[in-house]
């Protein structure tokens, strides 16, 4: 722990406020333009939002893994599309480089990107690579001395506003598999970088995510992070591995705004004379709901706190993920069901919430992936 | 130019206040305390005046228990460079605070006093006017609008019916109403930042100061809630009752 309480406490109150003042009045418009405002992404720079994973030498707040899920709780509570906005700064899109940066790549990016100033975005999907990351297919092959990169990324959250590329591409098109992979940090204005058009989502208005296309982009030597070939699958690993506990805590933030939301209508609401949250199969959705939800903070906050305290927590982290994204589905289904009609139409915001964490089971590692790891864990731990 | 400004914890704005069950006062005991709202329009304006150039330090100061300390650091992060707490755990009075603040403004001599025009908790509105009293300085409350000249100030007052321009001379009270400004929110990095800017503790009697109680609370009670209405078959049901039952036509 690297705050005290108190500052702790001051600081998720300040992002709390900022959250409910701020960001939640804006949801619809939000998904309505399926844009954020630029008003409001300045003053989530002003924050210091885009800066909470990014060490306090490299002008960000340095926050350990079990005050990142404590803000990430918090920041739940709200769509999560503005999340996204500031997501791969402090997650995916920056994290190799502080994990396995040189320090002259970590001076370079890591300052403007805890301002907000540069946007990182992550390239590891490929159209015939997902879940199988180790099979993708762009190359890094030596030029000079640098390398040119060919190859598509597809799905690559915020590429369409990124300053730069977190690149997974093989230096060794010889060794198939993970070996074969190294990590680049990639300007996004290098020549031969294309960007597809803005994919149609289903949930997540004002989040973009877009194909990037290398065609013979050249980049120099000095891209590579941690200056050695072969360990991008590691680096990404990593970088994944870490952002599940994020993403978990998200999942379990979203799901205390729906089961407050659910709550509020059910002893609003009458059916039959009185409010439906007396009627006990509505009551056992609330329950349900609650239980779960406090299920998974639990193993959110667990793994955090053995991941701080140094322990290794692949499995715990892919449990805390694949246990949250689940019950967040879960519970968005309550959640419809228990406003009924209202929890179809678009006023409520209910229906908004059940597309966007449908999202949650699928990237940064599918549920099933999720399930493979656990149980590859269990086997290792057990032979 | 030396800005204090004097900010107090109160129950935060957006938390259900219930009374307590003696009727002693109003329960405070696990209930979500804050920076009263006033008070943040307060360290917000001296913290444009700072940024503007036009103050140089900007202290704010709290009179209270110990966890006034809390309020402190979040006017710290908003931009103040230090912090005073008067410590004591006596329920205080306007009176008392003002008797505080005028002897720390004694030993410190700001030239611009800026508070809340009043407390969300009490809303006495009487602090800021006893203090520019007891120092015998001008005072401007309920200003909308402030600008720091060579003569000393120009406000803007709110006062019924309209406004009032004055200019008054530093050193001066001024007491700040709700349109003078948006407060910030603290950024993070600065909320962390202040955790390093120091905060001194004094005690009332290091100040010479008496803060017994001058009134006494007989009770404190809810608000009578409010009567469900009825619905009425027609307008001249509705005409007869404001008639006959209301007494208003
Ligand atoms: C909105 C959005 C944003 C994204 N952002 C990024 C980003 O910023 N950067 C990035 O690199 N990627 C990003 N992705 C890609 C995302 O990580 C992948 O979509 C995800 O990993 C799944 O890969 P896939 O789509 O190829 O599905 P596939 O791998 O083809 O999976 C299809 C189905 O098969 C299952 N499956 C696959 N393998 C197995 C197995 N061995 N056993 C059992 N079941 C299996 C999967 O679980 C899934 O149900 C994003 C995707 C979306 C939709």
């Amino acid at each position: 722990m690297a705050l005290d309480a108190e500052t702790l406490s001051q600081l998720l109150d300040t992002v709390g406020r900022f959250v409910d003042e701020r960001l939640r009045p804006s949801e619809q418009q939000v998904e309505d333009d399926d844009h954020v405002p630029d008003a409001l992404i300045e003053e989530m720079k002003q924050l210091g939002l885009f800066g909470l994973t990014i060490p306090e030498e490299y002008g960000g707040l340095g926050l350990d893994v079990t005050e990142e899920v404590q803000v990430a709780l918090v920041l739940g509570r709200t769509s999560p599309a503005f999340r996204s906005v500031f997501g791969t700064n402090i997650g995916i899109g920056s994290q190799g480089i502080v994990i396995d940066g040189t320090e002259e790549q970590k001076q370079r990016y890591l300052p403007g990107m805890a301002s907000g100033d540069i946007i990182g975005s992550f390239c590891l999907t490929e159209p015939d690579s997902g879940s199988d990351a180790a099979a993708l297919r762009t190359t890094a092959l030596p030029n000079g001395n640098g390398y040119v990169l060919n190859g598509t990324k597809r799905y690559i959250t915020n590429a369409p506003r990124a300053d730069v590329f977190t690149v997974m591409a093989r230096t060794d098109p010889d060794t198939p598999g993970a070996r074969g992979i190294s990590a680049f940090v990639v300007d996004a204005d290098s020549p031969g970088i294309r960007l597809g058009k803005p994919e149609k989502k289903m949930g997540q208005k004002g989040a973009h995510v877009c194909d990037v296309v290398f065609d013979d982009c050249k980049i120099p030597g000095d891209a590579l992070i941690g200056g050695v070939e072969g360990q991008g699958f590691k680096t990404a690993m990593k970088v994944l591995d870490r952002g599940r506990l994020h993403m978990g805590a998200v999942c379990v933030g979203v799901a205390r705004r729906l089961i407050g939301d659910s709550l509020a209508y059910a002893m609003e609401r009458k059916q039959f004379g009185k409010p439906i949250s007396e009627f006990q199969l509505i009551q056992a959705m609330l329950a349900d709901s609650e239980t779960e939800c406090a299920a998974a903070e639990a193993l959110v906050v667990d793994a955090a706190r053995r991941r701080a305290a140094g322990e290794p927590v692949v499995k715990q982290a892919a449990m805390a993920k694949y246990f949250a994204s689940e019950m967040v589905g879960r519970v968005a289904d309550r959640a419809v069901q228990i406003h009924g009609g209202a929890g179809y139409i678009s006023d409520y915001g209910v229906e908004r919430f059940y597309r966007d964490v449908r999202l949650f089971r699928i990237y940064e590692g599918t549920s099933q992936i999720q399930q493979l790891i656990i149980a590859r864990e269990m086997i290792k731990g057990a032979a | 130019m030396k800005v204090l400004i004097p900010i107090k914890r109160v129950i935060d704005a957006n938390v259900k206040v219930r009374v307590r069950g003696d009727g002693s006062g109003v329960e405070t005991q696990n209930v979500k305390m804050a920076m009263n709202p006033f008070c943040e329009i307060a360290v917000e304006e001296a913290v444009r005046l700072k940024e503007a150039g036009l103050a140089e330090e900007l202290i704010v100061i709290s009179c209270g228990v110990t966890q006034c300390q809390e309020t402190l650091r979040t006017g710290l992060a908003m931009g103040a460079d230090r912090g005073i707490l008067v410590e004591t755990d006596a329920e205080l009075e306007p009176l008392a605070v003002a008797k505080l603040l005028k002897a720390v403004v004694d030993k410190e001599s700001p030239d611009l006093i800026i508070l809340g025009k009043q407390s969300v908790d009490g809303d006495n509105n009487q602090t800021g006017q006893m203090l520019a009293a007891l120092l015998g300085w001008p005072q401007g409350t309920f200003i909308s609008k402030i600008e720091i000249k060579d003569s000393g100030s120009a406000i803007t007052r709110e006062v019924d019916g309209g406004l009032e321009m004055l200019e008054i001379k530093l050193p001066a009270v001024v007491t700040v109403d709700l349109r003078l400004n948006e407060p910030r929110y603290a950024s993070l990095p600065n909320i962390m930042k202040a955790k390093k800017k120091p905060i001194e503790t004094i005690s009332p009697d290091a100040l010479g100061v008496d803060v017994a109680p001058r009134v006494e609370i007989l009770e404190v009670t809810e608000p009578p809630s409010r009567q469900a209405g009825i619905k009425v078959e027609s307008v001249g049901e509705l005409v007869d009752k404001l008639r006959n039952e209301a007494k208003v036509i």
